[in-house]
C-alpha cells in the first residue's frame, strides 16, 4: 500500500510537470536577446519601439494584412504609441489625425447622393484594410489569405506573457537566408528550390514549393517535401508569406538603424501594444488589488484567531 | 439543523410585524447566523463558501458583459474584442467573467473531493448529495455553451464535437443533432440559443444551490470524523461568528490566487486558437475543450473499441456520460457504514489512487492519443517496392543511409519504392487513458461496494468534542489552501 501510495503521488506529480509539454511541429520561439521591456509584473512597453513597430505595419504589413479591430484613435489613447498628454482626447491629438488623413477609405455612410464616396480616414475610423473582402485578398495572393494581425500575438502560444510577439518576432527573422536556397533540377530538367540540411540527424534536402517559404518557427508538416530521413524531418512549415524585412526594408524616422531583428523586435512590440492595448493598465493595476486583498487576508487571519481562542477544534 | 430551536428574537416592532407575516429575517438569522456548524471543519470544508462567492462574480460579471455583447456570428468576435479595448473596465470583466469560468470548476472540483472523501454523500445526505451533482451538471452545460460565445475557432469547432456525440445516439441522434444546433450546421441561430440558455442557466444553479444549502440544514454538515453532531453545546460553534470569519479568510485566499491569474496570466487557461475568429471552413490541428473538461474528453476518446453491436464512437459517449451518471448512484454503490476515510485506511489508498487517476486523465484528454508516452524500442525505417514484374516487398532498416542505399538500388533496377517510418510499439496515451478509465469506473462499481463489506475501519471518536479534544494538534494535518 505504501508503494501503492507513492506510485500514485509520483504519476500525479508527473502528469502536473508534463502536461506543460509544447505540442511539436514548429521550432519553439524566443524573445530577442535582450527581452521584452512589457514583460513580467512590472513590465512597460518600449514607446519608442511601439512608434518603429506601427511604421514597420503602415509601410510593410499594411499592404497585405489588415488589422480590422484597430481604430486610429487608439494610437493617440492613454497608454497607446502616439499618446500625448496635452490632447486627452485622442480625436484632436495632430499626429494621429495625420496618420489618419493619409489613408483613404471608402466610407461607410452615402453621401448625398446616395454613393458611397472614397474620403480621407478621421481618427474614429478603423484602420484601412488593404482588400475589400477574403475573396479579393486571395485573388492578390496566390489563393493564401493574409490574416489579420489585431490579436494575432493573443492567437499564438499558450497565453503565457510574451507569447505571441515571440512567435511574431521569431518567424519574421526566423526565414533560412537567401544564401542557404539551392537550385537543382529534376529528372524532366524542371528547376526547383531546395534547402541542404546537414546538422546532426536532420541530414537531406528540404524542397520549396514554387510559391510557398519554408519558415522552422511557422507551424506545419514539411514531410512531403523532405528528402533525407523520415524520423528527423525539420521542424517548421511552409507559408505563402517570403521573408519581408530586408535590411533597410524601412527609413526609421528616429535614426534606428533598421536590421533585421530590430524591425521584428519592433513589429511584434507593436502588435503585442496592439493585441492588448490595456496589459500595462491591467498589470499596473494588479499590484493595488493584491496588495489589499493580501492586508485583508491578514486581518481577517488575526480576526480568526482571536473568534476561535478559545473553542479547541 | 432539524430539531434546533429558532433562536431568533425580533427587536423593533417591524421586526414583530414583518415575522409573523413572512419570517424572511428569521430564516436568514437561523440559516447563517445561529446555525450549529461542528467545531471541527477544516479547510477544505471552506470551499462551499468560496463556491457561492464563483457563482455571484459570474453572474455579475455576465451580466454587465452581457450589455455590451452581440450574439451574431459576423459581429461576435468584435464585440468581445470592442468590450476589453472601449468599455470602461471591460477588460477587466472579461478576464474575470473567463478565468472566473476556471475558477469555479477548480473549487468545485475540490469541493466534490472533499465529499468523496469524507464520505459527505452517505445517509442521511444523499439529496444532498444528488443536488450538487445536477449543480455540476449544469455548471458543464453553462460553461459548454460560455464557451461558444466568443465565436473563436475553438467555440465553433469543440461545439462541433460535443453536439456531434449526440449524434451517436441512434435512431433519434440526427434529430437530436439538428434541434440542438437549430438548423443542419452551426450558424448564426445556434450562437442565439446558446446565448440565450446560456443567460438562463446560471439562474438555475442558483435555484439548485438553495435547495443544497436547504438540504445540507436539515441533517446540517457532514465533518472530518464522519460522526454526526450528538451534543449540540458541546459538538457545534453558531455558524456566525465563527465560520463566517473562517470561510471569509479562506475565500479571500482563494482571490488572491484568482486576481493572479486575472492580473498576470488571464490568457492561460484558455486556448490561444480562440483569438482566431470563428471559420468553418478551417479545422484546428488539436480540438481540445478547456482543461476541466478534459478528464471526460479523455474516457470518450479512450474508447476505440466495438462491444457487440454498440459501435465505439456510441459506447464512448455512454462511458463519458456514465462517468457523471455514476457520481449520481454513489450513495449506494458506497456499502461502508463509516463515512470519513480518516478511519477507512484501505480506501483511502484507493481514494488517493481516484484523485491521481483523475489528474492523469486530464493529461491524456490534453495529449494526442496516439504520441508515446513510454517508447519500446527505436522506430525503423521501411522500404517499401514493387519491381517491374509486379512484385511487391517490404525490407526494414535501421540506418536511413542503408535504407536510401537500397531504395536507390531498386529504383536503378526500375521498381518503384519508398521510404516510410515503422514506428516501434509503445505505451500511448490511449493506453493510459483505458487504463484509468477502467480504474474510474471500478472504484465506483467494484472497489466502493466491495471495501465496504470487507475492510476493517479504525475506531471512530464517539463523538466531535472528544475527537477535538483527544488530539491535541488536529487528527489529521489541516492542509493549507
Amino acid at each position: 500500500m505504501k508503494l501503492y501510495r507513492l506510485l500514485s503521488a509520483g504519476l500525479g506529480a508527473l502528469a502536473l510537470t508534463l502536461s506543460a509539454q509544447a505540442a511539436g511541429g514548429a521550432k519553439h520561439p524566443h524573445p530577442p536577446k535582450e527581452g521584452w521591456a512589457f514583460a513580467g509584473p512590472l513590465g512597460e512597453f518600449d514607446m519608442a519601439s511601439v512608434q518603429r513597430g506601427y511604421q514597420v505595419y503602415r509601410e510593410v504589413c499594411s499592404s497585405c494584412h489588415s488589422m480590422k479591430l484597430l481604430s486610429y484613435r487608439n494610437l493617440g489613447e492613454p497608454g497607446g504609441p502616439f499618446y500625448d498628454s496635452e490632447y486627452p482626447n485622442a480625436n484632436d491629438n495632430p499626429l494621429v489625425k495625420q496618420f489618419a488623413m493619409e489613408d483613404e477609405i471608402l466610407s461607410e455612410t452615402p453621401d448625398e447622393y446616395g454613393d458611397y464616396q472614397y474620403r480621407p480616414a478621421r481618427p474614429s475610423d478603423a484602420f484601412r484594410s488593404p482588400y475589400p473582402n477574403e475573396q479579393a485578398a486571395r485573388a492578390a495572393n496566390g489563393g493564401a489569405y493574409p490574416p489579420d494581425l489585431s490579436v494575432i500575438t493573443k492567437a499564438r502560444g499558450h497565453g503565457a506573457d510574451g507569447d505571441g510577439a515571440n512567435y511574431v518576432y521569431s518567424l519574421l527573422s526566423g526565414y533560412p537566408g537567401f544564401d542557404e536556397l539551392q537550385f537543382g533540377e529534376d529528372a524532366d530538367g524542371e528547376p526547383f528550390d531546395y534547402y541542404q540540411f546537414d546538422h546532426g540527424d536532420e541530414k537531406g534536402r528540404l524542397v520549396q514549393p514554387i510559391g510557398q517559404y519554408y519558415n522552422p518557427y511557422m507551424a506545419g508538416d514539411v514531410s512531403a517535401y523532405w528528402d533525407g530521413d523520415p524520423r528527423h524531418t525539420p521542424k517548421g512549415g511552409f507559408l505563402a508569406m517570403g521573408p519581408q524585412l530586408m535590411p533597410g526594408r524601412v527609413e526609421y524616422m528616429d535614426g534606428t538603424e533598421a536590421t533585421v531583428e530590430q524591425m521584428a523586435t519592433d513589429i511584434a512590440q507593436f502588435l503585442q501594444w496592439a493585441g492588448d492595448p490595456k496589459q500595462i493598465a491591467r498589470k499596473s493595476l494588479a499590484l493595488p488589488a493584491l496588495i489589499y486583498l493580501v492586508i485583508l487576508a491578514i486581518l481577517l487571519w488575526f480576526s480568526y484567531q482571536r473568534i476561535w481562542r478559545k473553542i479547541g477544534h | 439543523m432539524s430539531g434546533h430551536e429558532s433562536t431568533y428574537t425580533p427587536n423593533s416592532g417591524f421586526e414583530k410585524w414583518l415575522d409573523s407575516r413572512l419570517p424572511i429575517v428569521r430564516l436568514a438569522h437561523d440559516s447563517f447566523v445561529d446555525f450549529p456548524t461542528p467545531k471541527n471543519l477544516n479547510y477544505w470544508y471552506t470551499f462551499g463558501g468560496i463556491l457561492a462567492v464563483c457563482l455571484a462574480i459570474q453572474i455579475i460579471t455576465g451580466i454587465v458583459l452581457a450589455m455590451h455583447y452581440t450574439a451574431t456570428v459576423d459581429e461576435a468576435f468584435a464585440s468581445v474584442e470592442r468590450i476589453m479595448r472601449d468599455v470602461p473596465f471591460g477588460w477587466l470583466l472579461r478576464y474575470v467573467h473567463a478565468v472566473g469560468a476556471s475558477m469555479f470548476f477548480l473549487a468545485v472540483y475540490v469541493h466534490m473531493f472533499r465529499g468523496l472523501y469524507y464520505g459527505s454523500y452517505k445517509a442521511p445526505r444523499e439529496v444532498l448529495w444528488l443536488l450538487g451533482c445536477v449543480i455540476f451538471l449544469l455548471m458543464m452545460a453553462t460553461a459548454f455553451l460560455g464557451y461558444m460565445l466568443p465565436w473563436g475557432q475553438m467555440s465553433l469547432h469543440g461545439a462541433n464535437v460535443i453536439i456531434g456525440l449526440f449524434g451517436a445516439i441512434p435512431l433519434v441522434g440526427e434529430g437530436i443533432q439538428t434541434w440542438l444546433m437549430g438548423g443542419p450546421s452551426i450558424g448564426n441561430q445556434t450562437l442565439q440559443r446558446f446565448f440565450s440558455l446560456h443567460y438562463l442557466l446560471p439562474f438555475m444553479i442558483a435555484g439548485v444551490v438553495i435547495l443544497h444549502i436547504w438540504a445540507l440544514h436539515v441533517p446540517g454538515n457532514n465533518n472530518p470524523t464522519g460522526v454526526e453532531v450528538k451534543d449540540v453545546e458541546k459538538d457545534t460553534v453558531p455558524f456566525h461568528p465563527y465560520y463566517t470569519v473562517k470561510d471569509g479568510f479562506a475565500i479571500v485566499l482563494f482571490l488572491i490566487i484568482f486576481a493572479g491569474f486575472v492580473f498576470y496570466a488571464p490568457n492561460v487557461l484558455g486556448h490561444a486558437d480562440n483569438y482566431i475568429e470563428a471559420n468553418p471552413l478551417v479545422t484546428p490541428a488539436h480540438i481540445v475543450p478547456e482543461w476541466y473538461l478534459l478528464p471526460f474528453y479523455a474516457i470518450l476518446r479512450a474508447i476505440t473499441f466495438d462491444i457487440g453491436p454498440i459501435q465505439a464512437k456510441l459506447l464512448g459517449v455512454i462511458f463519458m456520460f456514465g462517468s457523471i451518471a455514476v457520481l449520481f448512484a454513489l450513495p449506494w454503490l458506497d456499502t461502508s457504514k463509516v463515512k470519513s476515510m480518516r478511519y477507512r485506511p484501505v480506501a483511502k489508498q484507493f481514494f488517493l489512487g481516484f484523485v491521481a487517476a483523475a489528474l492523469l486523465l486530464g493529461w491524456c484528454g490534453a495529449s494526442n492519443p496516439d504520441d508515446p508516452i513510454i517508447p519500446l524500442g527505436e522506430d525503423k525505417l521501411q522500404v517499401s517496392y514493387t519491381t517491374e514484374a509486379g512484385v511487391d516487398g517490404v525490407a526494414v532498416f535501421e540506418a536511413y543511409d542503408d535504407a536510401a542505399a537500397f531504395r536507390s538500388e531498386k529504383l536503378a533496377e526500375g521498381s518503384t519504392a519508398s521510404i516510410a517510418i515503422k514506428k516501434a510499439s509503445a505505451f500511448r496515451f490511449i493506453h493510459l487513458a483505458q487504463i484509468l478509465t477502467a480504474y474510474y469506473f471500478a472504484y465506483f462499481l467494484i472497489i466502493l461496494p466491495y471495501l465496504g463489506l470487507r475492510e476493517t475501519p479504525k475506531d471512530e471518536p464517539d463523538a466531535i468534542h472528544k475527537a477535538v479534544l483527544g488530539s491535541a494538534h488536529g487528527a489529521a494535518a489541516v492542509p493549507a489552501e
